[in-house]
């Protein structure tokens, strides 16, 4: 069995732990080749190649894949798809936003979120915001796969596997980058962070979100938020933890302020140890946690910030 | 330019979902049902085009059972002006792939010819966050997944997307697929009058075998299962507590 596994690349950077994750999963059902595409992607293409359990890596470098738009990608991976039985990506925005283009073009279900792997043909996948988990085995002749990397570990280093490159797919000139407003942080990416401190409605303003990320600071960690922060303008969206937003299982997560809604508790439940602070001692948050402290966050915060 | 918005019945956001005890699924057996959360975002969205006179009609389209007739009367009572019941299942229980279901606004799309299709970013009973993309690749359209902004500009859509470094803007061709995310609006209550004067507009309906697509699924429910319990910690009396406990665990 062969798989095409699309790395995630921004500006011709990888993502290394959200692709090395879906390397892991993707060991499991055969040989994994990368493909990496970006306006440059010599780097990126070079790093994925040390990803243990890479049997080859395939460069694409065109302008064209510059934003990782979804029509030229889709129409890259399906130039290519013929010798692959799966194809698989880090269930990241960009992915989700390709892959099931790619198998509507293949004319194949598209396996979303998945994540756990029973055979080739076999996938387990979260649904009703991680309420249930549903087991489901594909009839088709494809799979096209994004992973929820959360739910595995990242595949170590080998010495580096052999990077070909590859020529760009016609450009099927549908659409077209504008701009990207990503804001600048020297904090780690949430999705990989081992330590995440996020803020709810409780932190009651955007102001105030700076005693969160004060603690943040003093942990290392990268800051999160819950829908309702997000949505009353606290916290900006690419924070946000849960169902619709990102999935992360830090060593540690710190959740202040947060009732725990069940779509909020589906982004990080996997969490290894789950710190709350809520002065609600009847908030949902508390049954998933393993240290929870009922108390003012307003007053809790700045003493945790100086006793640690 | 007529603006079509798919919108599905699940089950209402607030009830707590609970998984058959036989694992064959959800019980959605006298649970109450309602528009997904995201469609009805995709339908305040081209309301929202309409009265701004950048759209002439708004059609509602929902493909599944026969019930889904009370969410194409809520579409109708936020201010779409007509709506298409596409029946393609009997039991309540089957939920119809987004590849059927794309194939089948397909079928609708090239009768309707509409300029513009919003769609929800996802449905929050299979998550799957699949339609919009896969209707797109029928149709070889552009897409514009999770916009919490639409701006339309004469033969282009500008949109602005949710993704994870942030946002991103893109300029896409018309026709095009543009799905919704949280922050796109929020959508209105449709009031009583407005309600009333729904029982009025529209209704057509068809089945799957109108427009020619097959429903069987690809993929084979194998089971559905609880997930996995993660079980309550303790309570800390103070600060001081909580940071040797967490001292002790190795945490900080």
């Amino acid at each position: 069995m062969a798989v095409l596994l699309l790395a995630e690349v921004n500006d011709g950077e990888l993502a290394l732990d959200a692709t090395a994750k879906a390397v892991a999963a993707a060991g499991k059902l055969g040989d994994v080749t990368i493909l990496a595409a970006g306006a440059t992607c010599a780097a990126a293409a070079e790093a994925a190649a040390k990803i243990d359990g890479v049997a080859k890596v395939l460069c694409a470098e065109h302008d064209l894949y510059g934003h990782r738009l979804a029509e030229p990608v889709s129409d890259l991976i399906v130039s290519l798809a013929a010798d692959y039985d799966h194809i698989i990506a880090p269930a990241t925005t960009d992915a989700k936003n390709i892959l099931p283009r790619v198998a509507a073009l293949l004319d194949v279900m598209v396996l979303t979120d998945v994540s756990g792997i029973v055979d080739a043909d076999t996938f387990e996948r979260p649904i009703y915001a991680g309420n249930a988990v549903q087991t489901v085995k594909s009839s088709d002749a494809k799979k096209v796969i994004s992973i929820r990397t959360s739910t595995f570990d990242a595949a170590g280093e080998q010495s580096a596997a052999s990077v070909e490159n590859i020529d760009a797919a016609a450009d099927p000139s549908l659409s077209e980058w504008v701009e990207d407003k990503v804001a600048e942080s020297d904090r780690p990416e949430l999705t990989s962070a081992g330590v995440v401190v996020s803020g709810g409605r409780g932190v009651g303003s955007e102001e105030d979100f700076a005693l969160i990320e004060k603690l943040a600071d003093k942990l290392g960690a990268a800051v999160g938020a819950s829908r309702a922060a997000v949505d009353s303008g606290f916290a900006p969206n690419d924070w946000q933890v849960g169902q619709t937003g990102k999935v992360v299982a830090p060593d540690l997560y710190v959740a202040i302020g947060i009732s725990g809604a069940i779509q909020h508790l589906a982004g990080m439940k996997d969490s290894k140890i789950i710190v709350a602070i809520n002065k609600d001692e009847e908030a949902p948050i508390f049954q998933v946690a393993d240290y929870g402290l009922v108390a003012d966050l307003f007053d809790a915060v700045p003493e945790l910030v100086e006793k640690l | 330019m007529k603006v079509l918005v798919p919108v599905k019945r699940v089950i209402d956001y607030n009830v707590k979902v609970r998984v058959k005890a036989d694992g064959s699924g959800v019980d959605l057996a006298n649970v109450k049902m309602s528009m997904n959360p995201f469609d009805e975002i995709a339908v305040e969205e081209a309301i929202r085009l309409k009265e701004a006179g950048k759209a002439d009609e708004v059609i509602a389209v929902s493909i599944g059972v026969k019930q889904a007739q009370e969410t194409l009367r809520t579409a109708l009572a936020m201010g779409a002006d007509r709506a298409i019941l596409v029946v393609a299942a009997d039991d309540v229980h089957s939920d119809i792939e987004p590849l059927a279901v794309a194939k089948i606004l397909k079928g609708v799309i090239d009768e309707e010819q509409p300029g513009l299709v919003i769609a929800g970013k996802q449905a929050i009973d299979n998550d799957m966050n699949a339609t919009g993309q896969m209707l797109a690749a029928l149709m070889g359209w552009s897409q514009a997944t999770y916009a919490n902004n639409i701006d339309i500009d004469g033969d282009h859509a500008v949109v602005t997307r949710e993704v994870d470094g942030g946002l991103q803007t893109i300029k896409v061709k018309m026709p095009a697929i543009v799905t919704a995310d949280l922050r796109l609006n929020e959508p209105r209550y449709a009031s009583l009058p407005n309600i009333m004067k729904a029982k009025k507009k529209p209704l057509d309906e068809k089945t799957a075998d109108d427009y020619g697509v097959d429903v069987i699924p690809r993929l084979e429910v194998v089971k559905t299962s609880e997930p996995e319990e993660r079980a309550a910690g303790i309570k800390v009396g103070s600060v001081d507590e909580l940071v040797e406990k967490l001292k002790e665990a190795g945490a900080v």
